[in-house]
Order: structure tokens, then sequence, then C-alpha cells
């Protein structure tokens, strides 16, 4: 394995099945009493978030301290960034500081690329959402969850149909996905309006829907994605009913999906927009699984990029 | 290179060492079986095979070390392999850590840390098939299937036939 995780072209098939099972495992040996191992003790681990974030930021923090790694918290808001501070005079801080890795989230495309080439730091850097790029380790948790709910494949997916439903013009988390899971061998779909879908995604190792009705049943795994309000800058689609009626999670199409499917969710939902609540909330539904899993997944990439010899102490 | 323990000296020394885990634990009523992997599990399955014969049902399970070697970062990361406690845990249990090559102790030790997360067993003992010497912890043994005087320079190979093909024991010579 390299030594960040900037985007999922960074792995090999292998490297993700390795971080598969090394996060099955740690389940189980972290189902005991004891949560904590001490297999981190001594590194820092700075979660370094220059966007709003709940569920990634908490998951990055429990799973750095399952490990008894030292975690700092950085967040843009009340930092010197909103004094203005530049990306590299804040990188060089955690330098001095004494940073083994950085997990960064960011605004802008390319930002832990240009964290991770620029000289700037020698800490590992962990991706952890940039702009409308990369997401990487949302879509191995998610990779993670569907092993998980379809055990009998040992996390070949050759075959699996997978819809990915929504905003995907905006989400990371669908192009890491995308990647990922053509990786491991599953046949994806993405379902959107056109106006919701990028520029050249014809490229794309992938089926295209401009409906959810036609195929619906056919699915194993049906990816809902938020609709990122703050982002619906222009006007993608008519309005919020509009939007739910096409192409949200209701009750009726719950119904008609495969016996087996599951729905998943990234989160944060917006409960009646694309996704309502009884589909959230039902038996399908393992969008809470989505969450321990990640801190599971998320220790997993931790331990196997910090946890042995880094380069410098390789004798 | 030279063969120290063939199939049958190995076979001996687990049916040796399944009665001394009967001597000392009578009745066998708490006795868990915990195999540090990859070949200490197959060696505790094996000492559970020769229980059964011996008319007794003892859980046997498997304890990964990994997480908590305190050499893990002179080397690039290893991967994870199996942790799989038997049903009933090990809680308040007897617990028999085996393993195939006893020198430094600090497996051992990675073991004895390993156990404290999953449950506090009442007691711990330990069953290898080699004690080369060399101890680095105070740690010893309580069933030992061969003493093998070894220098500290040479390296002992354990081949299992579950993944080796072959049940052998040799002392390769200096590197």
């Amino acid at each position: 394995m390299k030594n960040h995780l900037l985007s999922i072209n960074d792995l090999t098939k292998e490297d993700v099945l390795s971080i598969i099972s090394t996060a099955a495992e740690l389940e189980k040996i972290t189902e005991g009493p004891t949560k904590k191992l001490p297999t981190l003790r001594g590194r820092t681990i700075v979660n370094l978030f220059f966007e709003d974030s709940t569920r990634t930021r908490i998951s990055f923090e429990t799973a750095a301290k399952r490990l008894s790694a030292d975690v700092i918290n950085f967040s843009a808001k009340g930092s010197s960034v909103s004094k203005g501070e530049s990306l590299k005079d804040t990188a060089q801080t955690l330098q001095a500081m004494g940073a083994d890795a950085v997990v960064i989230r960011h605004g802008s495309s390319g930002a832990a690329q240009r964290l991770a080439d620029s000289g700037w730091i020698s800490a590992t850097v962990i991706n952890a959402g940039d702009g409308t790029h990369e997401h990487p380790t949302q879509a191995l948790l998610d990779a993670f969850t569907i092993a998980k709910r379809f055990p009998e494949r040992k996390a070949d997916f050759t075959g699996l149909r997978i819809a990915i439903v929504g905003d995907i013009l905006h989400s990371r988390v669908a192009r890491s996905n995308v990647l990922l899971l053509t990786k491991l061998g599953a046949q994806v779909t993405l379902v959107a309006p056109p106006t919701l879908l990028p520029v050249g995604v014809e490229s794309w190792p992938v089926r295209i829907s401009y409906e959810l009705d036609s195929e619906l049943e056919q699915f194993d795994v049906v990816m809902m994605l938020r609709i990122q309000l703050e982002r619906m800058t222009n006007f993608y689609f008519p309005n919020e009913r509009e939007y739910s009626r096409r192409y949200g999670l209701n009750e009726d199409r719950l119904l008609r999906m495969k016996k087996e499917a599951i729905v998943m969710h990234p989160g944060p939902m917006n409960r009646g927009l694309e996704i309502s609540a009884a589909s959230a909330d039902s038996s399908r539904s393992v969008i809470v699984d989505q969450v321990g899993n990640g801190v599971l997944t998320r220790m997993a990439v931790l331990y196997l990029l910090l946890g042995g010899a880094t380069l410098g102490e390789v004798s | 290179m030279s063969a120290v323990l063939e199939t049958a000296d190995i076979d001996r020394a687990l049916k040796r060492i399944s009665h001394e885990i009967i001597e000392r634990n009578q009745g066998l009523t708490s006795v868990v079986l915990l195999g540090i992997p990859t070949r200490g599990a197959f060696l505790a399955q094996r000492i559970a095979d020769i229980l059964k014969e011996l008319g007794s049902q003892v859980p046997v399970g498997t304890l990964d070390i990994t997480l908590h070697r305190d050499d893990l970062r002179l080397r690039p990361p290893r991967p994870l392999l199996p942790t799989l406690l038997p049903v009933g845990g090990i809680e308040g249990k007897d617990v028999v850590l085996v393993d195939d090559v006893l020198f430094s102790g600090r497996t051992i030790r990675a073991a004895l840390d390993a156990l404290g997360e999953l449950g506090r067993p009442k007691t711990v003992q330990l069953a290898v098939l080699v004690d080369r010497g060399h101890r680095e912890l105070p740690i010893r043994a309580d069933y030992v299937g061969k003493n093998l005087p070894t220098s500290s320079k040479e390296s002992v190979k354990v081949s299992l036939l579950e993944i080796d093909n072959v049940d052998r024991v040799e002392i390769l010579g200096e590197r």
C-alpha cells in the first residue's frame, strides 16, 4: 500500500481486500469488554477539517482513539484559517508539532493531493473528502458494509448490481464508490436526472439511467445520495417535491425491491426528500451499520498506514 | 539443515502434552485451548482432537497477537490473523495458550496482553511444541514438546501438514 490514501486509485484490489479483512478482524477483537488496542500508542493524528462534518470527523477520532493514538482536532472555524492563514502555513505548523498523520477534509478538489505532494509535511495524508472529487474511506466502509451483508461472496462483487441514486454531479462519495465497487467486480448503475450527472460520465465504467423505476427490481444494493442543498445554487430540478417523486426512495419503491436487497445512505439524510423516513428505518436499511463499519474501516486504514514501520524507520 | 522432529515425534509430543494438560487440570471442565496463528492454531486443534479421543470435549479457538506486538514499528504493517473465541469465552476459564516455538518470550507477552483485552481467565498456561531457549523476558512454558538447545543465530522451522504438507521440525544453520 502507498504511504497516503488520497484516492481509490491509490489502492490495488489486494489493498482493498486487505482493508476489508482487517476491518472484519478488528470487529471481532473489539467486541470484547475492552475496545481499546495499544497499537498506535505514541502516534499523533491530526483531523484537519476545513468543511463541516459530524460523522466523518467523529468516526476518524473514534478510530484513532481505539488504537491509542493521540488525536488533535482542527477545524477551520475558530482557527487561524479564519484569520487568513494559508493551507501551507497550517500544514507547516502541524509538521512542527510532529503529526504522524493528517486526515484532511477540504472544500476544494485536490486539496489532499496538494498537501501530500507539496513537501510541506512528512506525515501520512488521508483524504476525508476533497470538494467534489473523492471520499475514499466512505467508499471503503460502503464496500465493507456490502461485503458483510453478502458474506457468501467473500468481498467478490462480480455480478452484484448496485444503483447509486441522486446528485452524482456534486458527490465525491459516488466518485469513490464507482471506482471501488467496479474494482471489486460490481455492475454499477448511476440513476439521476441529466442535470445532476457530471460531464464525461459516459466514459465511466457504469450504466446510466434517468429514472429509478425502470430497473428497481434488479438491484441488490440501492445507495441513495444526499441532495446537497448547500450546493443547489443552480436550477438542477424544478422543485424538491418533483425530485422526491421521481428519485426519492419511498415505501412503494421499497416494496418493489428484491427480497434480499439493501438500502444505503452515506448520511446526513434529508428525510422526506431523497429517502422517506420509513425507508431509512426499514429492515432493508443498513444506514446505521454504515456508521459502525466506518469506525472499523478507518481503524483498518490507520493501522495499515501507520501501524508498521514508516519509511524512515525501516532499517 | 537437519530434521530434529518427524511426524511420529510430533504426534508423541502432542499426546504427552495432552495427558499433562489432563493431569494438571482435573476434569478439564474449564479448560479452553487458544492457538496463536498460524501454526499454534493448528497445534491447538490437534491437542483438542487428542483430548476428544481421550474422552473430553475441550473448546478450542485462536488468538491473534499482531496488534499487541512490541516490534510493530520495526517492520511494514502485517495482516491481521483470525481471532476466534470459542462459545463461552475465556472469562474465569483455565486458558492454555498453544504456540509452535518458544524463543524470546515476546509473542507470549503480547498474547497475555491480548487476552487481557478479551476477558479475565482464571489461569493462563502455556504449551509449546519446541522450547529453543534464549528468553528475553521472564516467561516459561508449562508444557513443552521438546527442549531444543540452539544457538541464537540459528533458526527453528516448524512445518505442519495442514499448511506445509509435511510434519517436521528442523534447525536451519546460521544465516
